[in-house]
């Protein structure tokens, strides 16, 4: 049936992280962007809420609650508004997490959830976007050849989150079958790890550059083991925490530009009483709920376990080009003041750059 | 739950729906051209056709709710055609006007009558405060004198829901809805107006000059006028609530049309559609494309959130405004995208799609145009109130 009802468990989730981002995630935010580094007290602090555990089953050592995309969705609009990179920070080691728990092996399972069910906050990554122009996420040029029973990798990847410190990266690459994903090891021979990148948005999120040069990886390495995996599945669900985390985004600068407009005033009036900023912020409400119900239409997909390909492709791309225009917007809104480092909008307004072409650096 | 899949129950329904769409669509040309002639109330062909609201049944959990359901279908039926449909329900907005503020005697009186809803005059439109139209007591009488254009289904009406003001220094407060049946002395359908698109469907003007009415005809039976607020004017505004999100849905029903036309056009050019592929992958016709099936997901689903929310029986206002501004400007934009697309063919009376453009083009103007809208929302963002943003 069509609903918009969230369920209460999802009530829940959304009012306990809604506080968490106002009362921890945006006091940290611009000093966080300053430093260009996420402390790892905060890292440590975000672990007690249990993100990545919960939906993983006791077997494992989780939580067990129900897989969902949805609740994730709604759980990352509402850390993204209180800041972005670090809710994709707090959330990385689900990018591992979430695609051993949905494809890997029972042996992968095994061996990897439990990393995540711990009490310290645990690293593990996935390196999907490559440096070319015009990359395309179902085209990598990294390579996986068939050598012997395993494979060989071999190409670069980068803006792998939280990759300074990943024990483990799930590697996409094309080899003779097709796309699959492969579990390399931090310390593997031939992987060279770089600094933390330096980047125009989400500047406190440390992503790395992996250069594999003949990574060799065993069959049991592949997502999925010999039953392989749905690589273009996994990207879907990027893509959707992807939307969810420009919608959090886009909610955060409507709502700083709303009190602002209507304190500021010019020809003795609040800005806010002038259509030319009124309509403006109606138009940021709108496409702010648009982006929402596109995500959770293709969350929903999802959780169905029918094909996400369009809808999670619509979700992204709208709330892509949606969140640059609220934030280029936001900017405006604010004026002179837009441009000073002293309010969040020009940290959003590079972030949401940043956000809108970069993939697979969160997963619902 | 968080949900966007149909019911069986539903699907089959809207699938009945879709079905005489198609039936219809073969009339639109034809009435789009004899502007002057009224669509059958029944098509002949389709005489024999079960009502497919008679498969509605037992409503089940798993089904959408009727305002969830309403939008569906008039979106269905507007694929085929907007004006033309294989059999004329009965009812129009005015009906909604009695629902939301008549007394139960006065819809016991009148529910059964088709009734057109008369607000809009040659010197007001989106400020209806501004209604010259007067209604004056005299004795069991009010006589009401004004012109009212624009009347939506005016010249096959039954009665007619008029707004007149009974104090024009009252502004909002004296505005009130009376019920003026067909057959009135000093009531008369002046002409059908000539339009830009939505050409078959009835559009009247009139005019009311001493048209004398009962008493009891004043909807909701509220004579006295509020010295503080608004009076009665915001409940009169409620009928839009369910209203806007419908002509939503039936604009979107319309750029659907459109966007099928135009998905066959490009593959008979041999233009592959490749969904979530990276742009240089993509022709440039694909991508404006996806662009533009993308812009009528987003505003279909604002519609189905006012819908819904009207069915939780919770307030919508704001909804209703969203999915009225965001369907309003997606719809030109995806008619005119389609034409670009399609080419020079595109602008031909040889096929509907240009049509299709001059229909939908009435999305973004009635129930209250897309500025309209835009100031609503803008007003509960910012608490404002009406005086604080005009």
């Amino acid at each position: 049936m069509i609903s918009f009802a969230p369920t209460e468990e999802q009530i829940v989730a959304r009012d306990t992280m809604r506080s968490f981002a106002g009362d921890v995630l945006f006091p940290k935010a611009r000093e966080c962007d300053e430093a260009a580094a996420v402390p790892a007290s905060f890292l440590a602090q975000v672990w007690e809420l249990g993100l990545t555990a919960t939906q993983i089953p006791e077997a494992y050592g989780g939580f067990g609650a129900a897989r969902s995309a949805i609740t994730n969705a709604i759980v990352l609009e509402e850390l993204s508004y209180g800041d972005a990179t670090l809710a994709v920070a707090a959330t990385a080691p689900s990018l591992f997490a979430y695609a051993v728990l949905d494809q890997g092996s029972e042996e992968q399972k095994r061996a990897y959830l439990p990393l995540f069910c711990g009490d310290a906050y645990h690293a593990a990554s996935l390196a999907w976007v490559e440096p070319s122009p015009c990359f395309d996420a179902l085209n990598p040029a990294t390579r996986a050849l068939r050598k012997g029973r395993g494979f060989v990798l071999s190409g670069t990847k980068c803006l792998v989150p939280m990759g300074d410190r990943a024990s483990h990266f799930l590697v996409v690459a094309r080899g003779d079958e097709g796309l699959d994903a492969f579990i390399v090891a931090r310390d593997a021979p031939a992987l060279q790890i770089s600094e933390p990148e330096k980047n125009l948005g989400l500047r406190a999120l440390p992503t790395v550059t992996l250069q594999l040069d003949g990574v060799e990886v065993a069959e049991a390495d592949r997502l999925g083991g010999s039953h392989r995996a749905d690589v273009r599945r996994l990207l879907n669900q990027t893509r959707v925490a992807g939307a969810a985390i420009m919608t959090g985004l886009s909610r955060a600068v409507l709502d700083y530009c709303v009190p602002y407009a209507k304190e500021r005033e010019a020809f003795d009036e609040p800005i806010a009483r002038k259509q030319s900023i009124a309509f403006r912020l109606a138009d940021m409400h709108i496409e702010i709920e648009c982006s929402r119900w596109l995500t959770w239409k293709a969350a929903s997909q999802l959780d169905h376990g029918v094909d996400a390909t369009k809808g999670a492709h619509f979700a992204r791309s709208y709330a892509a080009e949606k969140s640059m225009w609220i934030a280029d917007n936001g900017v405006q809104v604010l004026g002179g003041h837009g441009f000073i480092r002293e309010h969040p909008v020009e940290m959003w307004f590079r972030n949401a750059r940043t956000l809108g072409v970069v993939e697979g650096i969160a997963c619902v | 739950m968080i949900d966007f899949q149909l019911s069986a129950n539903d699907q089959r329904l809207l699938e009945a729906f879709r079905k005489e769409a198609e039936i219809a669509r073969r009339h639109a040309r034809y009435y789009d051209e004899h502007e002057h002639e009224f669509p059958p109330e029944q098509l002949e062909e389709a005489k024999d056709c079960p009502n497919p609201l008679m498969l509605l049944g037992e409503r089940a959990a798993e089904d959408a709710g009727m305002g969830v359901l309403t939008t569906l279908i008039g979106r269905s039926m507007t694929w085929g055609d907007y004006s033309v449909r294989v059999r004329r329900q009965k009812g129009g907005l005015g009906n909604s006007a009695l629902q939301a503020a008549g007394t139960p005697e006065q819809k016991q009186k009148w529910g059964h009558l088709t009734l057109a809803m008369a607000i809009t005059e040659p010197g007001c439109g989106s400020d209806p405060s501004k209604v010259q139209t007067t209604a004056v007591r005299d004795g069991d009488h009010w006589v009401l004198n004004g012109e009212k254009i624009f009347v939506t289904a005016g010249c096959r009406c039954e009665g007619v829901v008029v707004w007149a003001t009974v104090d024009k220094a009252a502004g909002r407060a004296g505005i009130k809805s009376f019920l003026v049946e067909k057959g009135t002395p000093g009531f008369t359908v002046t002409h059908k107006e000539k339009k830009l698109g939505i050409r078959a469907d009835d559009t009247a003007a009139m005019v009311l000059e001493d048209c004398r009415i009962p008493r009891e005809n004043l909807l909701g039976g509220e004579e006295t006028v509020s010295k503080s607020g608004s009076g009665g004017f915001r409940g009169a505004m409620k009928t839009f609530n369910m209203t806007r999100p419908n002509v939503a849905a039936l604009g979107l029903g319309i750029a659907e049309a459109a966007l099928d036309f135009t998905r066959d056009a490009l593959k008979q050019a041999g233009v592959e559609i490749e969904y979530g592929g990276a742009l240089n992958g993509q022709s440039a016709a694909a991508e404006k494309f996806i662009r533009l099936e993308m812009l009528w997901e987003a505003a279909m689903l604002s519609v189905l959130r006012a819908a819904w929310l009207a069915d939780q029986g919770e307030s919508n206002n704001t909804e209703a405004s969203v999915c009225k501004a965001k369907a309003g400007a997606a719809v030109r934009e995806i008619t005119q995208g389609c034409i670009e697309l399609v080419g020079p063919m595109g602008a031909s009376r040889q096929h509907l799609l240009e049509k299709w453009f001059r229909d939908c083009r009435i999305t973004d103007i009635y129930e209250g145009t897309g500025e309209i809208q835009r100031l609503i929302i803008a007003r509960t963002l910012l608490g404002y109130t009406r005086n604080e943003l005009k």
